[in-house]
This record gives structure tokens, sequence and C-alpha cells, in this order.
């Protein structure tokens, strides 16, 4: 995926830049609906035109845009060639177009928006469920952490594919697989210990 | 200084085949404002400084840190007792150094323009200026440590223990971590395989097999390692 940019902020000055977290957060919750609830190939063509837009009115900059994109480029041909085979190629440049939809729209909020302002909209939003037994910080960090763990988890991949390829098993699915879940998983441990040592949401 | 009190803890982790023992029965008490762990791998440093803020818990025994047990008091000793990992990245949970900081800082700083002010500041004091909007990934491996230090002072400790935080880091860096950490006015006890930072502490402790093999004065306790490794 855009592990690069994706949960990286860039700051800037632009309008994306300015506007209220809570204001693109809305605006990505309604945008995925908008994306699910269309159909048909023109609508995707509509949605990926206005997507680079918004993109583009950001400046993240196009270079380290695709060079992000690579390995979703990879998961997207590998899934367009799927859905093709199993229900058509409408299907596919529907399911496909959506997807990077909603990947660059959610790399723009994160690129525009400090984590930290995050932290403080999800959290301010969820205060009235406190009554419900909802934790507002808790979720609040859970989401960051989420946006964190993108890029760590592609990056613990790219070292697994490595270490696979070092010792010739680059075309073993187990050498490839079975480490990276490890370290996933040690990893989310050894994030919640870090947390649990700093004292944080305790 | 603080004093944390281990009496009569021992630690156990559950195996296949049963219990293995990962720390005998120790009791110590622990006033000098700085106090290195040293020993061989395994033999028990780094399981005694993770019970010091409950990234442990002690099979038997109790940990006190100024009274507050550890198990019963976790919170509250959280607060009093900040933890440095050997390994940075491990550490660091937000995507930009800035904001890792102001993560720290969030109990403190309600309003987030002062938040974010007080954790640019601590970066400049520990040397990271303009390097908050940084990814963490692209820090120097020193820059990540000094910025895992700064996120755990951020939380204003009164203790902080450091597990090994110089044994990835090149001579230069070691030095820069380890003459930070002795300067703190914060009491430290530190695990390291470094010597010479080991015997710059007041006190030094020697573990062997999981019991404490030596107990005195940090110059002596790093002459009786030399000997007995």
């Amino acid at each position: 995926m855009s592990g690069d940019l994706l949960g990286l902020h860039q700051p800037g000055t632009t309008w994306l830049h300015r506007l209220p977290a809570g204001a693109k957060l809305l605006g990505l919750l309604a945008a995925s609906i908008v994306v699910v609830a269309l159909h048909g190939p023109a609508t995707v063509v509509a949605e990926l035109a206005v997507t680079l837009a918004v993109v583009a009115s950001s400046r993240m900059g196009w270079r380290s845009l695709l060079r992000s994109l690579r390995g979703l480029l990879l998961v997207v041909a590998m899934l367009a060639a799927y859905l093709w085979w199993q229900q058509g190629w409408m299907r596919a440049v529907e399911s496909v177009g959506d997807l990077v939809t909603l990947v660059l729209l959610a790399t723009v909020l994160t690129v525009t928006t400090p984590v930290d302002e995050m932290l403080d909209t999800i959290t301010r939003g969820l205060r009235p469920l406190r009554r419900i037994g909802v934790d507002p910080d808790g979720v609040a960090l859970a989401f960051s952490l989420l946006l964190r763990g993108i890029p760590t988890t592609l990056k613990l991949a790219d070292e697994t594919r490595d270490a696979a390829v070092a010792r010739g098993l680059e075309r073993d699915p187990r050498a490839r697989l079975t480490p990276l879940v490890i370290r996933v998983v040690a990893h989310a441990r050894a994030t919640g210990d870090a947390l649990h040592a700093r004292g944080i949401h305790d | 200084m603080s004093r944390i009190e281990l009496d009569r803890v021992t630690v156990r982790f559950p195996v296949a085949d049963g219990d293995v023992v990962v720390l005998e029965e120790t009791s110590l008490s622990l006033t000098e404002p700085s106090i290195a762990l040293i020993g061989p791998n395994g033999s028990g440093k780094s399981t005694l400084a993770r019970l010091l803020n409950g990234l442990v818990t002690a099979s038997t025994g109790r940990v006190r840190v100024d009274g507050l047990d550890v198990a019963r008091e976790g919170r509250a000793v959280r607060r009093k007792v900040g933890f440095v990992f050997t390994d940075p990245a491990a550490q660091l949970v937000m995507p930009t150094a800035v904001e890792d900081i102001a993560l720290s800082l969030r109990r403190h700083h309600r309003d987030k323009h002062l938040r974010r002010a007080a954790a640019e500041t601590l970066l400049a004091d520990y040397g990271l200026e303009g390097l908050g909007d940084r990814s963490v990934h692209s820090l120097s491996g020193g820059q990540r440590q000094l910025l895992a230090l700064a996120g755990v002072l951020a939380i204003e400790p009164d203790v902080v223990v450091a597990d090994e935080p110089t044994t990835l880091l090149d001579l230069a860096n070691a030095r820069r971590i380890g003459d930070l950490l002795l300067s703190l006015p914060q009491q430290l006890v530190l695990v390291t395989h470094d010597l010479d930072l080991a015997a710059r502490c007041e006190r030094g402790i020697v573990m062997a097999d999981g019991r404490v093999a030596f107990d005195g004065p940090a110059a002596a306790a790093v002459a009786h390692y030399r000997v007995t490794a």
C-alpha cells in the first residue's frame, strides 16, 4: 500500500492542511459511502478524477506518491486479475477503482493532518459515547496505532522478503509468510510494552 | 532519590515441561542516584529492570517504588518510573518525532498548541531541533534513541530505567547517550554491557544465573565481573 505516506504527516499550507481534522474525517466517511454505493465504470472514472484533483491540491508530491504506490500496484494487479477471472472486467475495474480511490483519500487525510490533531478530533467526537462504555482516548489511540502499523507492517514484509531471498527461499511462501506473521505479532507486543512502559493509556 | 525495594522477589516463566526460573529469590534496596546492572546474557538483568515498572510481574515477593506496590499500583508506579528500551524503534509509536513526544505530553497539556510547543522544546533540549516532522523511520539510530529518551522524560518520571540503551549505537552516539543518562537529575537504573559506562555509576550489581553475584561500588562490581566473566 502507500506505506511511505500513509500515516505520515507532511506540514503544508494548502486548503486541505487548513481544513479541520473533523471535516476531513467526515469527508472521508462520506466518500467511502459514495464509493461503495455507486456502481459502474463511468462512476469509477469520475471518482478517480476527483480523487486525483484532491491529491494534486494537497501538494504531497507525485514522485513520493508513485513510489509509495508501488506496493499497492502489485496488490491491485492481483486483485484485478482474480476479479476479472471470477466476475468479469466490469467488476474488476469497479472494485480496483474503489480501492485505489479510498487508499488515495486516506493518504491525503494522513499527509495533511497531524496524528495528534486526529487523536483530539476522534476523542472529542466519541466523548458522548462514554455513557455507553466507549473509551474515546482508547479508540483514538487504536486508530493512530493502526495508521502507524501499516507502514511498519510493510517494512517488516520487505525485511522478511529480503531474509528469504538471502537464504535462497524466495519461492517458498512459508519462508515469507510465517516469519512475517511472527514479526508482526512480536511488533504488536513490543508496541504494547512501549505504551505500558510510558504509562500511556493505563 | 526514590527508594526502590525488591522483597524476596522471584520470576518464573512457564515452559512446556514446567517452569524456568529467570530470577531467583532476590531482595534489594536501591536508593543511589545511579545503579548499573551488569552480567552475561540471560543472567536476569533485564528481567530485574523490567520488574521496576511492571513490564514483568514478580511470581513471588513484592516490588515497591517509594512505597507503591508495582503489582497493585502499577499506574502510579509507571508515572514515576520511565523505561528506555534497547531498540528505540520498539518504543516509538507515532509516525513523526514531534507526534511521538506529544503522545507522552497528552496528560500534561490538553491544548494541542501548548502540547506541540512543549514537544518542540523537548526535541530542542535533546538536540533534535528541526527533526520534529521527520518520520521516526528516517532518523539515525542515535537520533531515535535520543527521541525515545525524550519521550520517556516527557512524562517527568522520578526514575529512569534503561535496558541496554547504547547496545545498538556507534561509539559516538553511545557516548552521547551514556553522558546524557548519567547527567539526568532522575535516579538511573542502567542495564548495560558497556563496562566503562557502568563504572561511572555509583553502585554496581553483577547478575549471574538469575542471582545477584556481587553488589557494591560500581568500579568494584565491574572489576568483579571482569574477573569472573
